[in-house]
């Protein structure tokens, strides 16, 4: 299947990624060629194979609901590229 | 080199517990080293060295401690792995200035085992890469040929490794991470069973397929390391609680390799393969069957659609992983933004590289609405034919042995305009990780066309490193001294 250069635009756009047009043409040749070569899956009758997504399928870890404090706001601040101390801050939403 | 960073880690140990050496020797013989040989392979990201110098003068202050199995040790952690107050980068810019405020286990676990952290090393982009061009500070060069690369995406974690500069390094292995570098450095490289070692503080690329392992010169200073790092985690829902194995006491164990048989899978061994590398492999296989081993023909069937599998899988998972660089709580952030979507936008668009891109997108695809079904989820249909494959391989077997990599380190630059290709390198190690088993790279000579190391990997079923570690420990000790190229 070809894929268009407006389809890798849309999915960029979906991934939050923004393609000048002459990487999406190079990205549309590549992900074709990449996709292509993912359609020989398609020779293997799966139908009846139950998806395996992870090595360790054990099942879900629950714990108990408590709040554990470990580390501080300063700490968790200290990487913010923009915050008051107290709270990230990003650009007006509304 | 010094005459002390020639020495294994399990030398070096030796010599520190008994007072022989200090830990300030031991950090000053690296960082000389480091000093020497940096300029050239470009192997590190952040050096730790005055505050590593400041813990060894404490260490030795306090004398040496035989409890700690890596006490006084300087080591090497991948820039993958979370380093309290040492910048973390990933190999990307988008977390150019990142300082963690916390360890990852594994790192813990090397600090309260005696290990001092000398350094980062570089790697692709989000490992990323079977290279390590695709960092986005440096190109790491391989410390056998300057002109070559050092396999990646733990290339700078492999490269250190064998240009003694450390004495063993932490990589991660989500496709053959660990061990393609391994092979191409001729070091050892050990990727454990999935959940054998915490993932805790790993900055996740494949979840389901990541697994941290160390590098180091000898079999044994491998399964040393690996016996601090395993262990179960509750911090990693993924980990598994089950005994971890004495690793170094079983490696006494074993003297040759009589009763053990190896399966040598017929899709490993044949086409595809680079000339040097099958002869230097067989050779070692000979060596194996001289030290008692049986070799018996195995199947896995599904080994041509690994790479189509595998990638899907990847790619999914580091589309999703990656959403989290928003330019909001860490990481880069545009100076040019007027909105919220268009922060996120516009800040990964400008810090993450070309790879990441390239998978984001292709992540985001085969997620996407019409084509889970077609692509992610008959991927891990496929996984479970490929489990059972290796399940059955190991009804006949106790490790499954092959080439780590069809070809030696090849010439920087050759493979980064074609990513199909590129992919297409980890053929032979890919399918482990999606099958969650463990594996190694072990150097067992030098290919005679391109004067690089080659690597045999050994496999095993899951949890069974310690067989793996055996077979390879005596395999080490009896194969005919090489010596690997050195650097000039």
């Amino acid at each position: 299947m070809k894929l268009s250069t407006e389809e890798v635009a849309r999915v960029a756009n979906l991934a939050r990624l923004d393609l000048s047009e002459e990487k999406t043409e190079i990205f549309a040749g590549q992900l074709h060629n990449i996709l292509t070569y993912m359609d020989k899956l398609n020779e293997i009758d799966t139908s009846n194979v139950e998806p395996m997504f992870s090595p360790v399928e054990h099942t879900t870890v629950l714990r108990k609901d408590i709040v554990v404090k470990e580390h501080t706001r300063d700490e968790i601040l200290a990487n913010a590229p923009d915050s008051d101390g107290q709270y990230f801050i990003v650009p007006r939403i509304v | 080199m010094s005459s002390l960073i020639e020495k294994s880690l399990t030398e070096i140990h030796s010599l520190l517990i008994a007072g022989e050496v200090t830990a300030v020797d031991a950090v000053k013989a690296c960082l000389q080293q480091i000093e020497k040989t940096e300029p050239q392979i470009k192997a590190l990201l952040a050096k730790n060295g005055e505050e590593a110098l400041k813990q060894a003068e404490e260490m030795d202050k306090q004398g040496p401690d035989s409890s700690k199995p890596l006490w006084g040790v300087p080591v090497v952690i991948k820039d993958v792995l979370a380093t309290k107050d040492i910048t973390t980068t990933c190999g990307s810019k988008i977390l150019e200035n990142f300082v963690p405020f916390y360890d990852a286990t594994s790192v813990t676990k090397l600090k309260e085992a005696g290990a001092i952290i000398i350094a980062k090393a570089n790697m692709d982009e989000f490992a990323m890469g079977s290279t390590t061009e695709n960092s986005a500070y440096q190109t790491t060069l391989n410390p056998c040929d300057l002109s070559r690369v050092p396999g990646g995406s733990s290339g700078g974690s492999g490269a250190t490794v064998t240009a003694g500069q450390c004495f063993a390094a932490l990589g991660t292995d989500t496709g053959g991470s660990i061990r393609l570098p391994a092979s191409f450095c001729g070091c050892v490289g050990v990727k454990p069973t999935y959940g054998r070692v915490s993932r805790y503080g790993m900055i996740a690329y494949g979840s389901s397929l990541d697994q941290i392992g160390p590098m180091t010169r000898t079999v044994e200073d491998s399964a040393r390391v690996l016996s601090v790092i395993a262990g179960h985690d509750k911090r990693d829902s993924t980990s598994v609680n089950c005994e971890v194995p004495d690793y170094i006491g079983a490696l006494a164990e074993r003297t040759d390799l009589s009763g053990l048989t190896i399966g040598l899978p017929e899709e490993y061994w044949g086409e595809g393969l680079s000339e040097e590398v099958s002869e230097t492999c067989r050779n070692a296989i000979k060596k194996a069957e001289e030290l008692g081993a049986k070799t018996v023909p195995v199947k896995l069937n599904m080994t041509e659609y690994a790479i189509a599998t595998y990638y899907i899988i990847a790619m999914a998972e580091a589309s999703s992983n990656l959403s989290r660089f928003d330019g909001v709580r860490y990481g880069h952030r545009t100076k040019d933004a007027d909105e919220l979507i268009d922060l996120y936008t516009k800040s990964r668009t400008e810090a993450f590289g070309d790879e990441v891109q390239r998978r984001i997108i292709i992540g985001t695809y085969v997620l996407s609405a019409g084509y889970y079904d077609a692509y992610y989820c008959k991927a891990a249909q496929i996984r479970r034919l490929m489990r059972n494959d290796f399940e059955k391989a190991f009804e006949s077997c106790d490790l499954i042995a092959g080439p780590a990599c069809p070809t030696t380190a090849f010439p920087v630059g050759e493979l980064t305009a074609d990513p199909l290709q590129m992919y297409l390198m980890d053929i032979f190690t890919i399918s482990l990780n999606l099958v969650g088993m463990p594996g190694m790279s072990l150097p067992v000579g030098i290919g005679k066309d391109t004067n690089m190391p080659v690597g045999l990997q050994l496999m095993a079923p899951a949890f069974g490193e310690t067989t793996m570690l055996q077979a390879a420990n005596v395999l080490e000790k009896n194969l005919p001294d090489f010596s690997k190229p050195q650097m000039v």
